[in-house]
């Protein structure tokens, strides 16, 4: 801003209202801070009153994040060979040794491959979907383009009611297939609505000039209109992959084993192995941090990501 | 139901029911093809390829909400349940519903709702308003530290949810450690989750903790969409700094901030995955939001057809609220 203007706040305010900012931030950022180093403590460190910021840091939650232990007896401890890792080396201190990996593991691949699946198809249908409304006269758009908003305003439980029932009849429940489609659906209202804005704001005389050059549709479609969306892709990708990443309520009625993701896991943690709270941090840890990575990244189109477009900075 | 036009700094438009697509000027603009042009790159197989592009939306969108929303108001009328698929199913007509609607504990359900859903936009929208109208004071960095406040919004709540119960323990929690810090009370003389007066409490601060940035992302649109010079010429006009925010910051962000509620709303009436780790709905039932009670009543109790009309229920209440929110809204942003 160039010269004296009214509407540019004072320094003091300016100050003052920084201060105040920062200091709402540092108060939310403590509970996620707290979960970070928890991970980082030992049990008998995690519960310890006062509660301690300052502590010897250890690898235990993590290690049992991952692990499965069983407890041995001491004369049987001392039979075994010396520890492999360190990870043996933290559990024999405990008077356990490793049984095998946990279920971690798994459901953390779970919420990854049904994660990426349903985004992936969210984003095929979205595109093609939002490219036809944003191009064509489609005969009630408008209503269609509301219905499929409305989808989004029932509560899960509700939809899950005949979902259990019809993915039950189909073979459909606990499945990868099974959950995929489900997020997909549940995604495709975000995509489309997402995506036509965006594919709104691409001039149509591009296209235009590459079909009087001879493209066919298909082509200007992913000649033109594609590379001129892909952050809008992009971004809208990113929205749908955390909501699938967060989703619980559906994954905790519909999975139990087999494709079970990691949010209706992690609570699970605590009565596995006793208070462990280390390993639920842990858990929390690496499962918050990829999305709070892609938060940082989407910072731009944030805003319009969480109001289905319908705020645009 | 609402969408934007314009790609302007934060401009909203909202639309009633019926969405008026044409009237974006992006739309019409891109209407202005000559008319030769058109024809010769539109005709027939234009239509065919804008019903292959929608049909697998809309083929999906089908099979996996309208028709199990279908097969819900069927068994609504049912007395079937979902962990005896053998029995015979016979149709109770409106049984069901006039059941629901008579229930006392499902009126208790509600109020629990409506504490819920008051007190956390309430302390939202307090708190996200201000924190905008802080960060437009445009101080330095000021970007860097809305990323960061943004973060719990985006996190999962049932994780998130699961790990507040720990900074909740009475004796070893930070939570209770840093309310005694400063109050002097006892750690372990007050249980956020056990206790049937703070559980109710103890879900509206991890749901405001989670969701003023959400408020505030909206409201900082909405100021930032207030041009410079309506100020100055208030400020010529020697309007004080206070008749400012009441006659021009408050009423321009108020469709904002509406919409905001309006999300807000919606969401946290749907809301389960955060209560059901934070308190499971307990103790007792203080804490049974409607997603909670229809859970029990569907995957607990397996009253499958008596869940499936309380399902119903729940969807026209929050179409119709929402709805006449939406009408509301339009004539806020009209003015």
């Amino acid at each position: 801003m160039s010269g004296y203007s009214i509407t540019e706040p004072s320094n003091r305010q300016k100050w003052v209202a920084g201060t105040l900012v920062i200091l709402y931030a540092v108060i939310t950022m403590i509970p996620l801070a707290w979960i970070s180093i928890t991970g980082f403590k030992s049990p008998a460190d995690s519960i310890s009153y006062p509660p301690k910021v300052i502590f010897e840091p250890s690898l235990e939650g993590y290690v049992n994040l991952f692990t499965t232990r069983t407890r041995v007896s001491k004369e049987d401890l001392e039979t075994l060979p010396p520890p492999a890792n360190f990870a043996e080396e933290i559990v024999r201190e405990r008077g356990m040794v490793i049984v095998g990996p946990s279920k971690f593991g798994e459901r953390f691949l779970n919420s990854v491959i049904i994660g990426f699946g349903s985004t992936f198809l969210s984003i095929v249908l979205g595109t093609l979907a939002a490219y036809a409304f944003s191009r064509f006269r489609i005969p009630l758009a408008d209503d269609l383009l509301f219905f499929i908003l409305s989808t989004r305003m029932m509560p899960p439980i509700a939809v899950a009611i005949p979902i259990f029932l019809m993915y039950r009849k189909l073979g459909l429940s606990d499945t990868h297939l099974g959950m995929i489609l489900l997020y997909t659906a549940v995604n495709i209202s975000l995509a489309v609505w997402l995506l036509k804005g965006f594919i709104d704001e691409i001039p149509r005389e591009y296209e235009e000039a590459a079909l009087i050059d001879g493209y066919t549709r298909f082509q200007a479609f992913y000649k033109v209109v594609l590379p001129q969306a892909a952050t809008g892709i992009a971004s809208t990708a990113i929205f749908c992959l955390i909501f699938a990443w967060n989703e619980y309520a559906f994954a905790v009625l519909l999975t139990s084993g087999t494709a079970q993701t990691a949010p209706p896991f992690i609570p699970t943690i605590i009565g596995i192995g006793g208070l462990d709270w280390p390993a639920v941090a842990a858990g929390a840890t690496i499962f918050l941090l990829p999305v709070m990575v892609f938060t940082i990244l989407l910072r731009k189109h944030l805003l319009r990501g969480i109001t289905f477009g319908a705020v645009r900075k | 139901m609402l969408r934007s036009s314009g790609s302007g700094s934060g401009r909203l438009q909202f639309c009633q029911k019926a969405i008026t697509m044409a009237d974006t000027p992006i739309d019409n603009a891109a209407k202005a093809t000559p008319p030769g042009v058109a024809r010769k790159i539109r005709g027939l197989s234009d239509r065919a390829i804008a019903w292959i592009f929608v049909g697998p939306t809309i083929f999906l969108l089908l099979a996996i909400n309208i028709f199990p929303l279908i097969w819900t108001i069927n068994l609504s009328f049912t007395n079937f349940k979902a962990n005896r698929p053998n029995r015979d199913v016979e149709y109770i007509g409106f049984r069901n519903y006039e059941r629901i609607l008579t229930d006392s504990d499902i009126w208790l359900t509600m109020q629990a709702t409506a504490h819920f859903l008051f007190w956390t936009i309430f302390f939202q929208v307090l708190i996200g308003f201000t924190l905008a109208w802080l960060i437009n004071r445009k101080f330095k960095g000021n970007d860097l530290w809305t990323t960061i406040i943004v973060l719990p919004m985006m996190l999962s709540p049932a994780v998130v949810g699961n790990f507040w119960t720990f900074l909740y323990q009475p004796q070893i929690g930070l939570f209770n450690y840093i309310v005694t810090f400063f109050t002097g009370a006892d750690p372990s003389s007050f249980e956020m989750l056990g206790s049937v007066s703070l559980a109710p409490w103890s879900i509206v601060i991890v749901d405001t903790w989670m969701w003023t940035p959400f408020v505030m992302l909206i409201c900082l649109a909405g100021l930032r969409s207030i041009p410079d010079y309506i100020y100055e010429a208030a400020a010529i006009d020697r309007a004080s700094k206070l008749r400012q925010f009441f006659t021009i910051t408050v009423p321009m962000v108020l469709p904002f901030l509406m919409l905001a509620v309006l999300f807000r709303g919606i969401e946290n009436f749907k809301m389960f995955d955060l209560v059901v780790q934070l308190t499971g709905g307990g103790p007792g039932s203080v804490t049974e939001v409607t997603s909670i009670n229809l859970k029990r009543e569907a995957f607990e109790k397996w009253r499958t057809g008596y869940a499936s009309a309380y399902a119903i229920i729940l969807f026209v209440t929050v179409f119709g609220l929402a709805s006449i929110y939406v009408k509301a809204l339009n004539k806020v942003k009209e003015r």
